[in-house]
């Protein structure tokens, strides 16, 4: 701890740690915390109990009180601690409440009940890391009312997959065109391509939908792929990598007899492949995490993706928060851990297209 | 995945050679841009074309072919009021319209400067020499990464009435308290904290600062780091040359750091104004706008005129996005001039 | 059997014309190189040849039949780009066996010319790298192998050893000619340093301005340039080009005054050299004799003289400052201030160009 707070903590020049330094790590550890905090805590409190939940324990570890089951009873029931007259403190098995006291046992002699204070009671606690929160929505059937994780995952991956393969496919196509080729009107054709960045999505949202209904795609995945899956964005950082692919390898492969779709996809593609990653990346954030427009194409909670299924989830099921908060955290745990792997590219790829 | 996707690629070579046979090289490149062509086609310029012809119609049918043409009838809606100014002197299509226009603006106004000046502190000190410089900025950009649903679940989650930010704020005052009742001397010990409804208190400015807030913690990161490209692209002789000079710091930043960042910076500004115009999904989730109208934007407006409300009024909903896009044509078009003048200087 | 024919063959860029209609015949397994100051059009030329650029008006044969339709993947050519242009995320084997994958060849057809071409070049050690981790002539020689396993009609080169250094571009120099001597193809090569045109080719393409100058073995365009440029070109130091008049004619000789002074003799001059008409005498560094001041046929006043040991360089002016330059063999004494004559008539490797640059000389001027 002590040699990563060092590291964290050493400045270029060892030993000169001015109070700008100071001034500049305190921000940073600040921002850090205003950041990781409210996640680390989303990721805490899907591990807790319905009920501490509900009472909304403030505690970072997940508490739930230890039940027993009595012997002569079926119903569990929870232990509190009591402090006796000689101080000790003893567990006890809550069996019923009764007016200010509540009843208890002493669980090795279940048959000898007596009433004691309730205010003079505390619940006996333990930690305990409820994995069925993530179990139940997702392994054992998974339907919870109308929420059905699994579904959503598998069309939230269908929709992230395949609408990424496409937009790799057409926007490279088009990119090998405008940066590999002379041909009339390549520039009125780069203009179109600016162009749509005045129309985004949100701006032609009804006509949009009008479309895509009269194409019969409502309501179906297809809908959510089709109409972004070309990306004056992706087109563009496309193009500017193939520039720097020099034309005398695309001259070569002719003299090679190879056909342009080859040179496309054995020499262009390859080379591409950095640019071809950042995109990638791009694509799955934006697909993955879409919201509006998947909110406005699917109407059946069949076809719901992730975001949907989730906000629908939030908005309906106030005493479900555990399944909500374990659905959260697996929402986000694909693209954390694209992060995790690929954030030197990520990072480097944004700020040198200056885009998202 | 490249046993996938090649064969696949290499099945696609016999009819593109027959029909590089048929057109020639050159003209193959019409073919490769087809695919893309087609889809802006269909689904940018078509729309936007409908888009004006819808907002001059009425009823709420989704062929476009039997939709009565009524005029300016939808923009009379939005625009027939006594001030829009007032958005209750206009009729009720223009209140919604009015009223979401106004929080967007306020919105916009508000959290752009405020995102780019935090954004532009997190650069400035990511920018210098700082161990672990990758690690901080990924740290910074990872909320980027989130989900709007995602992120409004998270704060939802810490602002509740019974959530943790509450809770830590009644400790914090009562260890306040508890410091001060140790101190030798008498002090004044502040009130116990009552919670705060931060996104459901109608009748203060916290559900506003909230979606700020939140709005600014998920797009920090992404400013951030081009803003971050623009400082390194500066070069460092200036600064050893400052140096020399015996300039401090503060004059540095105003003459160096800042002039040569104002391109950069400028297309941060306008980019972050067009993002903040279409602001919707993280604030539906978290507030649905509410509480009453308080942070009900217009995309949001815009959606529910078109898809929730009964009977769907797509020809106002039409009418308001051709408003609203003159407002990011103008925006867009200021960041294109803007990214080609830095390009080309 | 590959010939090649070019008939009037031109090139436009929408208004500019960068080839203006040239002629020139390639007869099999001949070693034909353009050379010309950048800009000529020789690198346009042979890319039009290999099919990467069209050809606005003319024709083009290869063996005789016309291919100006023809792709470039089509005319059975192969080529040697000045940046090698070797795929760099294939290995140097997938490099060598691409193009013939491309055209079908059969496995074992494909691995027996890949192992042949790689013996050949001495690649066998490094056929499964990538080019990235190869040196400059080991990239050089993989692009050459590429264009050896295609088994083309003819070699494209285009200037393929402008990026080596000087030492390497040498022992390049003498394989490629090597390889001629062994594969017998015809190879069209382009470059526009002289020595290279000079060494390797059978014959030279001099090429201005998209306009062919002269095409001729590399000794005659040396010893019986067809112009001043052909004749300046051709040659280093350039030739020294005196401006003249025709004093008197005496059968084939011609009696010249030069305009800086001083009076020179030409034999086997042609009849268009009429006495009173205005010429530039021309003769070369190398041909330019030192004698006593006032000996020779005009006088230099010599500004600088360079000694390599091996041999010497003169640097001088006459007249009004017209700038000469004599080479001579070994060392001199001769320093900078001094004045020394020109002994030029006794030299029968001097030149003559009439106004329009044409040479006024018949036959070989043998040095």
């Amino acid at each position: 701890m002590a040699a990563v707070l060092r590291f964290l903590t050493r400045t270029r020049e060892p030993g000169r740690l001015g109070w700008t330094d100071i001034l500049a790590y305190s921000y940073l550890v600040l921002g850090v915390v205003l950041i990781l905090a409210p996640v680390l805590w989303l990721f805490v409190s899907s591990f807790k109990s319905q009920r501490a939940l509900i009472e909304s324990d403030p505690r970072f570890l997940p508490y739930e009180q230890v039940m027993v089951t009595l012997p002569g009873s079926t119903r569990p029931v929870g232990l509190v601690e009591w402090k006796d007259k000689d101080g000790t403190t003893r567990i006890l098995a809550q069996i019923r409440p009764s007016g200010t006291d509540v009843i208890v046992a002493d669980p090795a002699k279940p048959g000898e009940t007596f009433a004691v204070p309730r205010r003079e009671t505390k619940p006996h606690e333990r930690v305990h890391v409820r994995v069925e929160n993530y179990t139940e929505p997702t392994l054992e059937g998974g339907r919870m009312g109308t929420f059905y994780f699994p579904r959503y995952f598998a069309n939230s991956a269908v929709v992230t997959i395949v609408a990424t393969l496409i937009t790799l496919t057409i926007s490279s196509m088009a990119a090998f065109a405008l940066s590999k080729y002379r041909f009339r009107g390549r520039d009125t054709f780069m203009f179109l391509i600016v162009a749509t960045l005045l129309m985004p999505a949100t701006v032609i949202l009804v006509p949009l939908f009008v479309v895509v209904k009269n194409f019969g795609m409502l309501d179906s995945l297809w809908g959510v792929i089709i109409p972004g899956a070309a990306t004056p964005t992706g087109v563009f950082l496309l193009r500017q990598y193939m520039l720097t692919i020099p034309d005398e390898l695309i001259e070569a492969a002719r003299m090679d007899s190879a056909s342009e779709w080859k040179i496309y996809y054995r020499i262009v593609l390859p080379l591409a492949l950095p640019a071809l990653a950042v995109l990638a990346i791009l694509s799955i954030i934006w697909r993955w995490n879409d919201f509006l427009w998947p909110l406005v194409v699917l109407s059946h909670s069949e076809n719901f993706t992730l975001q949907l299924g989730l906000s629908s989830f939030k908005g309906e099921m106030n005493d479900a928060t555990h399944y909500l908060l374990a659905m959260t955290v697996l929402t986000l745990l694909p693209v954390s851990f694209v992060f995790a792997f690929l954030q030197k590219y990520i990072t480097t790829g944004i700020a040198n297209t200056g885009m998202k | 995945m490249r046993w996938i996707v090649l064969p696949l690629l290499a099945a696609l070579d016999p009819p593109m050679r027959a029909i590089q046979r048929r057109i020639g090289i050159e003209r193959l490149a019409y073919v490769f841009l087809l695919p893309t062509m087609v889809i802006f086609g269909i689904f940018s310029f078509l729309p936007t074309a409908l888009n004006v012809w819808i907002s001059f119609t009425g009823g709420s049918s989704t062929l476009v072919s039997t939709r009565p043409f009524v005029g300016l009838d939808n923009y009379a809606q939005l625009l027939a009021c006594e001030s829009i100014f007032v958005p209750k002197s206009c009729p009720v299509a223009g209140f919604g319209f009015w009223t979401g226009m106004w929080n967007t603006l306020a919105f916009a106004l508000v959290q752009v400067p405020a995102m780019v000046v935090v954004a532009l502190a997190t650069a400035i000190v990511l920018n210098r020499k700082i161990r672990a410089r990758g690690f901080w900025r990924a740290l910074f950009f990872y909320p980027v990464m989130l989900s709007p649903v995602v992120i409004a679940v998270i704060w939802d989650w810490v602002l509740k009435r019974r959530g943790i930010l509450n809770a830590l704020l009644a400790d914090a005052t009562n260890a306040y308290n508890a410091v001060l009742a140790w101190l030798p001397f008498q002090a004044e010990p502040v009130a116990a904290f009552q919670p705060v409804n931060w996104l459901g208190d109608a009748n203060s400015a916290w559900p506003f600062f909230w979606v700020v807030f939140v709005y600014s913690w998920s797009h920090l990161g992404f400013f951030m780091l081009i803003l971050l490209a623009g400082l390194q692209a500066i070069p460092k002789d200036l600064y050893e040359a400052a140096e020399m000079d015996g300039t401090p710091p503060w004059r540095v930043f105003a003459r160096i750091t800042l002039p040569l960042l104002m391109p950069t910076l400028l297309v941060v500004l306008v980019l972050s104004l067009i993002r903040a115009f279409q602001v919707f999904d993280e604030v539906y989730v978290l507030t649905g706008g509410g509480p009453g109208t308080a942070t009900r934007m217009v995309i949001q407006q815009i959606y529910e005129t078109a898809f929730v409300s009964e009977p769907k009024l797509f020809g106002v909903a039409a009418a308001s996005s051709v408003l609203l896009a003159g407002i990011i044509l103008v925006l867009t078009l200021v960041q294109l001039a803007l990214s080609r003048k830095q390009a080309g200087g | 059997m590959a010939t090649l024919d070019l008939v009037g063959v031109r090139k436009s860029f929408g208004a500019t014309d960068v080839i203006h209609g040239i002629d020139l015949s390639v007869v099999h397994g001949e070693f034909c190189v353009f050379v010309g100051p950048s800009g000529c059009g020789k690198s346009t030329l042979l890319r039009m040849i290999a099919g990467l650029e069209s050809v606005s008006a003319g024709e083009l044969r290869i063996d005789g039949a016309r291919v100006n339709e023809l792709g470039a993947s089509e005319r059975g050519l192969a080529m040697v780009f000045q940046s090698y242009a070797l795929y760099p995320h294939m290995s140097v084997r997938q490099n060598l066996s691409f193009g013939l994958e491309n055209i079908r060849v059969a496995r074992e057809e494909i691995d027996r010319r890949v192992a042949e071409a790689a013996r050949m070049l001495r690649l066998e050690p490094y056929l499964d790298r990538r080019p990235g981790a190869l040196s400059g002539g080991q990239r050089q020689r993989v692009a050459i192998g590429r264009a050896v396993v295609r088994e083309p009609k003819i070699f494209l080169f285009d200037e393929p050893l402008s990026n080596l250094d000087a030492e390497l571009r040498v022992r390049m120099r003498a394989e490629l000619g090597a390889l001629h001597d062994r594969l017998g193809n015809t190879m069209i090569y382009v470059t526009h340093d002289q020595v290279e045109a000079m060494t390797l080719a059978d014959r030279i393409a001099v090429l201005r301005d998209g306009r062919c100058e002269q095409f001729d073995r590399p000794l005659e365009l040396y010893n019986a340039p067809a112009n001043m440029f052909v004749a300046g070109f051709i040659g280093s130091p350039r030739m020294n080009f005196m401006p003249a008049k025709v004093a008197a004619r005496d059968g084939a000789a011609a009696t010249l005054t030069l305009a800086a002074g001083g009076r020179v003799r030409v034999e086997a001059v042609t009849g268009s050299a009429a006495e009173g008409a205005d010429v530039t005498f021309g003769v070369r560094p190398e041909h330019v004799k030192l004698v006593e001041a006032g000996a020779g046929d005009a006088d230099m006043h010599v500004n600088l003289t360079e000694q390599l040991g091996g041999e010497s360089y003169v640097y001088g002016t006459i007249g009004d400052g017209h700038e000469v330059t004599a080479r001579l063999p070994g060392q001199t004494r001769v320093r900078g201030g001094e004045t020394v004559g020109m002994a030029l008539s006794k030299s029968t490797a001097t030149y003559l160009f009439g106004k329009d640059g044409r040479a006024l000389k018949r036959g070989a001027a043998n040095a």
